[in-house]
């Protein structure tokens, strides 16, 4: 249950100490957790449907402050910095890519898209955003499907598309983090094993958190995997470990398909 | 026995099949003649205008479209050579319906996207209501509050002569426009889903880029539709401008003039027209001007409508 002897050794990215979260003032979501997320790596987060998953995704980059009634307590940190006292929380999410379950194209072009969240920053000049949009597009397996229509609505392409899209937009910001929140729920296998091959890639730059309920995914993926279940954390541990000899009986039940 | 009972379910399972259709029937053919109802209200509607209006053109009335369509000078009351030019009236609606549709898109957008995105709980419940109320004000108040309220107030600060003008009826008009244009502004950003938003949030955008670059372009066909909602009010609205633009038949040189509308020369003159004489067929031909005016209003949203979906589809 010691959540970070496992990976005391790297540089730790993402951490969190003694967090709770609440939806009202009964309803906990998130029960006492402490993780810590190291730089460069992909960090699994499974666990069955409600189990708080997504709730630790949005502490990251505060977009729980959007619940009206979600209240955190505890510490949750990025490079050590505690993000509930960060004034500027835009630069903060800029610097975390995020990708929800379902596709969500802004109503706009596909080049515009993906060129969003750059424009907002301030750049403006033509060849740098078009060499930007088409890098992303690429490293998110969707170029050559688009690149003859960039101009074409995104809520236009298909959902496996919109999700690729979703994930250039993301990236569109060189982030430091990137967060996906089941983003393979939408998408068929061959997509779901290209953007896997891309993530691989990515983590060289980036530290990739997966929120997944496909366990097979984690352990194709994951270097560390972390198992919630009723929004308490039950084990966190290198992806093998997890997957070869869990410390608890539940996450070997959960992990080999004999849960519940 | 039991053929009888084969018999009798036999019976039941038909005549229920065949109530069952009726009904169908019956609903589909009910639903048909309400969707249908409203073309043909629409079209009795242009056939009595117009065909109150179309003897002008072939009776005896000493009428020439020609003045009626260039000439400034309408004075359809007098006794030896009345003067039927809508100029001045068309003018006057005009000027009076830009300047309320400048104050009021802005401030009913404004205020939609601060009901639907900037507040929540109680202020949101209560502006809601109080903004319903502000729609369900009577046009003669309104007119009343241009009169005893505005008018002094523009006297007063202004130096105008006359209280009742442009900037009254505008002012005033604008009023009652806004409540139009917020509450189905509200529901055209209300129906943006949440993720639209979160994905935003969770691209460091600020509320307000959100608003901008994101809800206005996913909303922008139910904007443009309460934008439309408030001109139609503007342009067709009678009572409150009677009262508040001073009702003077001249070509205005600033917003201090007063001026008549089309809408309030119909209301104010119907009552006196000889019934079936010249006046009275061009009261309606004016009607027949209000209808192509809103007809043209209409299909220039289609087409901005259908040309920005045109441009997504490329």
């Amino acid at each position: 249950m010691n959540a970070t002897s496992a990976n005391v050794a790297a540089v730790e990215k993402v951490g969190f100490r003694d967090v709770d979260v609440y939806y009202g003032s009964k309803k906990k979501a998130i029960q006492d957790v402490s993780l810590s997320i190291p730089k460069n790596s992909i960090f699994a987060i499974i666990g069955p449907a409600n189990s708080g998953k997504t709730t630790l995704l949005k502490c990251i980059n505060r977009t729980i402050d959007f619940v009206p009634s979600a209240k955190v307590e505890g510490q949750v940190a990025v490079d050590g910095v505690d993000v509930s006292r960060l004034r500027n929380v835009f630069s903060l999410r800029r610097r975390i890519g995020m990708v929800f379950p379902l596709p969500v194209g802004l109503p706009m072009s596909v080049y515009d898209n993906v060129a969003y969240a750059p424009r907002m920053s301030g750049m403006r000049r033509g060849a740098e955003l078009d060499a930007l949009v088409e890098k992303c597009l690429r490293q998110s397996a969707l170029w050559d499907e688009v690149k003859d229509r960039l101009h074409m609505l995104g809520t236009k392409l298909s959902g496996g598309q919109q999700q690729r899209l979703t994930l250039a937009r993301a990236l569109s910001l060189r982030p430091e983090i990137l967060c996906l929140d089941e983003f393979s729920i939408a998408i068929d296998p061959v997509t779901t094993m290209k953007i896997e091959d891309v993530l691989l890639e990515l983590k060289n730059e980036m530290t990739i958190v997966l929120v997944t309920n496909l366990v097979q995914q984690a352990h194709r993926l994951a270097d560390y995997t972390a198992f919630l279940n009723d929004s308490r954390l039950v084990e966190v541990d290198r992806t093998e470990k997890i997957f070869t000899e869990p410390a608890q009986q539940l996450t070997y039940d959960y992990v080999s398909g004999h849960f519940g | 026995m039991a053929t009888a009972e084969v018999v009798e379910t036999g019976v039941t399972v038909e005549r229920d099949t065949g109530s069952f259709r009726l009904g169908e029937w019956l609903i589909v053919a009910l639903i048909h003649v309400c969707g249908i109802s409203a073309i043909l209200f629409v079209l009795a509607i242009f056939a009595f205008v117009f065909g109150e209006a179309a003897p002008l053109f072939w009776g005896d009335y000493g009428f020439s479209f020609a003045e009626f369509a260039t000439s400034t000078h309408w004075s359809p009351a007098h006794p030896t050579s009345p003067h039927y030019g809508i100029v001045a009236l068309f003018v006057g609606t005009l000027a009076v319906s830009v300047l309320s549709m400048a104050l009021a898109v802005p401030l009913g957008l404004g205020a939609a996207v601060y009901v639907s995105e900037f507040c929540e709980g109680k202020r949101k419940e209560t502006l809601k209501i109080v903004i319903e109320l502000l729609a369900a004000i009577p046009s003669v108040v309104w007119g009343f509050i241009g009169v005893m309220v505005m008018s002094p107030i523009i006297i007063h600060g202004l130096g105008a002569s006359i209280g009742t003008n442009i900037l009254n009826g505008g002012v005033i008009l604008a009023l009652m426009s806004v409540p139009v244009i917020v509450s189905v502004g509200e529901d055209a950003l209300k129906a943006v889903p949440d993720s639209f938003r979160e994905a935003g949030l969770a691209l460091g955008a600020s509320r307000w880029e959100i608003v901008y670059r994101v809800l206005f372009p996913a909303a922008k066909n139910g904007l443009l539709a309460a934008v439309l909602l408030g001109v139609g009010r503007a342009i067709g609205e009678t009572m409150a401008v009677l009262m508040a633009t001073g009702h003077a038949v001249q070509i205005p040189t600033s917003v201090l003039d007063p001026v008549q509308t089309l809408t309030a020369t119909i209301a104010a003159e119907m009552g006196e027209a000889e019934q079936h004489g010249t006046q009275f067929r061009v009261l309606f031909l004016i009607g027949v001007v209000l209808f192509a005016v809103a007809f043209v209003v209409n299909l220039t949203a289609d087409i901005i409508v259908k040309g920005i979906r045109g441009k997504q589809n490329d």
